[in-house]
């Protein structure tokens, strides 16, 4: 018989590097096929017994990853530890843009990978699938999940520094062919070489998540604040403007409605009304008062409008609504002109009526007291050298007293200063929009590639 | 499922197949590969050591897939340029056969199918070449990954004889949902298999291996 058969637990290993002879823990278990010495840089192959040198360096930049080597974190339930990073970098018209990638692993669920780029973190696992790729107008789109995802960029990132170990060949220098679709706050990017296509999915994962899921408080205080707007990051400004538009709309409809029933509760009432002729000059006392009307209900408004007869002339009537039992006085006045002429065509100026509206007069008996002038002042007349004065000037007037008007100027307000939010929400989102469109292959913001199916 | 008792060809330690239909298993002790012949069993070679392996999985293992329970009753290894991976030989309590593949973790389960349809050779699969299997299958495969990959040994009870293999080649199919296939085109007539990736989670997979420090 031979050796009976042993369980063989899967362990950590340790090696030492045959470069400078550190040593490198191996804690992604026989997967791990590439791993970096941490004091040289080397990188190793790690399904050779000895970990022969695949590549090294004499001289190397060094990047501190944010999340240290071997720090585990809980992420959408699932514990995780960093074992991998990767810095890579892409040239954009002569300027360089760098980001840090770190491979993410648990020994059931296998691998994940986090991103960062200036304070924005997303949260990547690998699809197990293919994409469908189609062209909207002259943007290429994705599908997938039944969401539509615009393409935003095409990249040749190139690693620029590795560390920790990884199931696959790495090498500093790497480049691949990368393309990034967006529908936030999920991003699709697809690798490719020849002979395959290999696509991820990301989430966008607000910083303090990473801080909390990996405990980094304590390394690095706060997590600092993301810089500018990142591709796949979602608007605060609402997912849309619609909805800030359709909530206007609500607004609108119960305006309308309630509108409605103020003109349906309110009296609109007519108390008094009577016409009176003036004639300016001709009167020694100009001051009479009406008779006594009722103003019924409670503590409602009370409109005045006066309609005055007048052909190139003016007329004030000043008024006083006083009540008969307390002798309470609200006082006003209203001037009235109308002016109208043949020059170049026929014009007119000013108005024949007006009213006032005086609002909370409580019930009770009232009359008004009337006082119609037409005389202008001394001064006004030598100014406008009027030859007005010179002929007789009478004008007839109506007065016609209105109770509980409906009013629908607070109504107009309101609307007015509704309309605002919306406003700025959609100058906000498409301003968010275009900052976040500005990095991409396009340059702007395109509304075609910007809808759900 | 019944455990035939004998003693390997090889060594004389007993030998048990869980597996009724089981054509090939390997000795516990001395790893011997075993053919079985009616009652017979032929030692018909001996296989390599297991390499170190970083799956959760082992023989042993029971899950469910499609709310069938299956157990893991043997595998082959292959290996690649980028690493290993392991073909799981699933057992299930109907008694039918399937395949668990686990690739850096990724897994996908898959069954042995034989369709009317022509299997198209492998050199006229370039990537995202359409190939359909109608009277087995209502999804279009594209085309995917070409594996050149190495034999390296065989673990446990398998349905067929699969021993003594050198270079093998594979073309995977994806879609653009879950669905998965391989073209093995060792074999002549190449064999298909068609199937669908899974989750970790979803196999519910019990008396997995054991990683220290990991729950």
């Amino acid at each position: 018989m031979g050796m009976p058969p042993t369980v063989v637990r899967p362990q950590v290993r340790t090696l030492d590097c045959p470069n400078c002879g550190g040593a490198v823990q191996l804690k992604g278990y026989a997967q791990t096929v590439n791993a970096v010495c941490i004091q040289c840089l080397s990188i190793l192959d790690a399904t050779n017994p000895n970990l022969r040198v695949l590549q090294q360096f004499k001289k190397k930049q060094r990047f501190q990853p944010v999340i240290p080597l071997g720090t585990r974190g809980k992420l959408q339930g699932v514990q995780w530890e960093a074992i991998g990073f990767q810095v890579r970098q892409i040239v954009v018209e002569g300027e360089a843009f760098r980001w840090t990638e770190y491979l993410l692993f648990n020994p059931y669920k296998g691998y994940r990978y986090l991103s960062e780029y200036e304070g924005h973190w997303n949260f990547i696992r690998v699809l197990p699938c293919l994409v469908e790729r189609q062209m909207d107008g002259v943007r290429p789109t994705a599908h997938f999940g039944g969401k539509k995802f615009a393409h935003f960029q095409n990249s040749n990132p190139e690693s620029i520094f590795v560390m920790g170990e990884f199931p696959w060949q790495v090498r500093v220098g790497d480049k691949v062919k990368l393309n990034d679709f967006v529908s936030p706050p999920l991003m699709l990017s697809v690798e490719e070489t020849k002979d395959e296509s290999i696509w991820s999915e990301g989430v966008y994962t607000k910083p303090e998540e990473i801080w909390a899921a990996f405990d980094l408080k304590k390394v690095h205080g706060d997590a600092p604040a993301p810089k500018g707007v990142f591709s796949n990051q979602p608007s605060p400004h609402a997912s849309k403007p619609g909805s800030s538009w359709k909530l206007f709309a609500l607004f609108l409809l119960l305006f309308i409605v309630t509108g409605i029933a103020i003109g349906m509760f309110t009296q609109n009432k007519s108390v008094f009304k009577r016409t009176f002729a003036f004639t300016e000059g001709v009167q020694t006392e100009t001051s009479f008062v009406t008779p006594v009307f009722q103003l019924g209900g409670g503590s409602q408004n009370v409109e005045v409008e006066v309609n005055a007869s007048l052909q190139n002339d003016w007329i004030f009537v000043g008024m006083a609504l006083i009540n008969d039992e307390t002798g309470q006085a609200y006082d006003f006045g209203k001037e009235l002109s109308f002016y109208s002429g043949y020059d170049d065509g026929y014009w007119t100026e000013g108005n024949t009526n007006d009213s006032v509206t005086i609002p909370d007069v409580p019930a009770g008996r009232y009359y008004l007291r009337i006082e119609p002038t037409m005389k202008d002042d001394s001064a006004a007349a030598a100014a406008t050298g009027s030859t007005v004065q010179m002929k007789t000037r009478q004008a007839n007037y109506t007065i016609e007293v209105k109770r509980g008007v409906p009013s629908f100027g607070f109504l107009w307000l309101a609307g007015f200063l509704l309309i605002i939010p919306p406003i700025v929400n959609t100058i906000r989102y498409f301003s968010f929009e275009n900052t976040r469109w500005a990095e991409s292959d396009y340059g702007g913001f395109v509304t075609s590639g910007d809808s759900d199916e | 499922m019944s455990r035939a008792q004998a003693s390997c060809p090889g060594c004389g330690a007993p030998i048990g197949f869980r597996f009724s239909q089981a054509v090939q298993t390997t000795c516990e002790y001395c790893k011997a590969i075993v053919v079985r012949h009616d009652v017979n069993l032929e030692r018909v070679g001996q296989a390599a050591d297991v390499p170190m392996d970083g799956s959760p999985i082992q023989i042993g293992t029971e899950g469910q897939y499609r709310n069938k329970n299956f157990i893991v009753l043997g595998r082959i290894v292959y290996e690649y340029e980028a690493g290993r991976w392991n073909e799981w030989h699933l057992v299930f309590s109907d008694g039918t056969s399937g395949w668990l593949s686990d690739a850096l973790l990724e897994y996908a389960v898959s069954f042995l199918v034989q369709t009317r349809a022509p299997l198209p050779p492998a050199q006229k699969l370039n990537p995202m070449t359409p190939v359909q299997f109608p009277d087995v299958s209502p999804e279009t495969y594209l085309a995917g990954v070409r594996t050149n990959a190495n034999y390296v040994t065989v673990q446990g009870e398998l349905p067929f004889e699969y021993w003594d293999k050198t270079k093998c080649f594979f073309v995977d199919l994806r879609t653009f949902g879950r669905g998965f296939g391989t073209l093995d085109y060792t074999e002549n007539p190449p064999l298909l298999f068609l199937g669908e990736t899974v989750e970790f989670e979803e196999l519910k997979l019990r008396n997995t291996r054991i990683f220290e420090g990991w729950s």
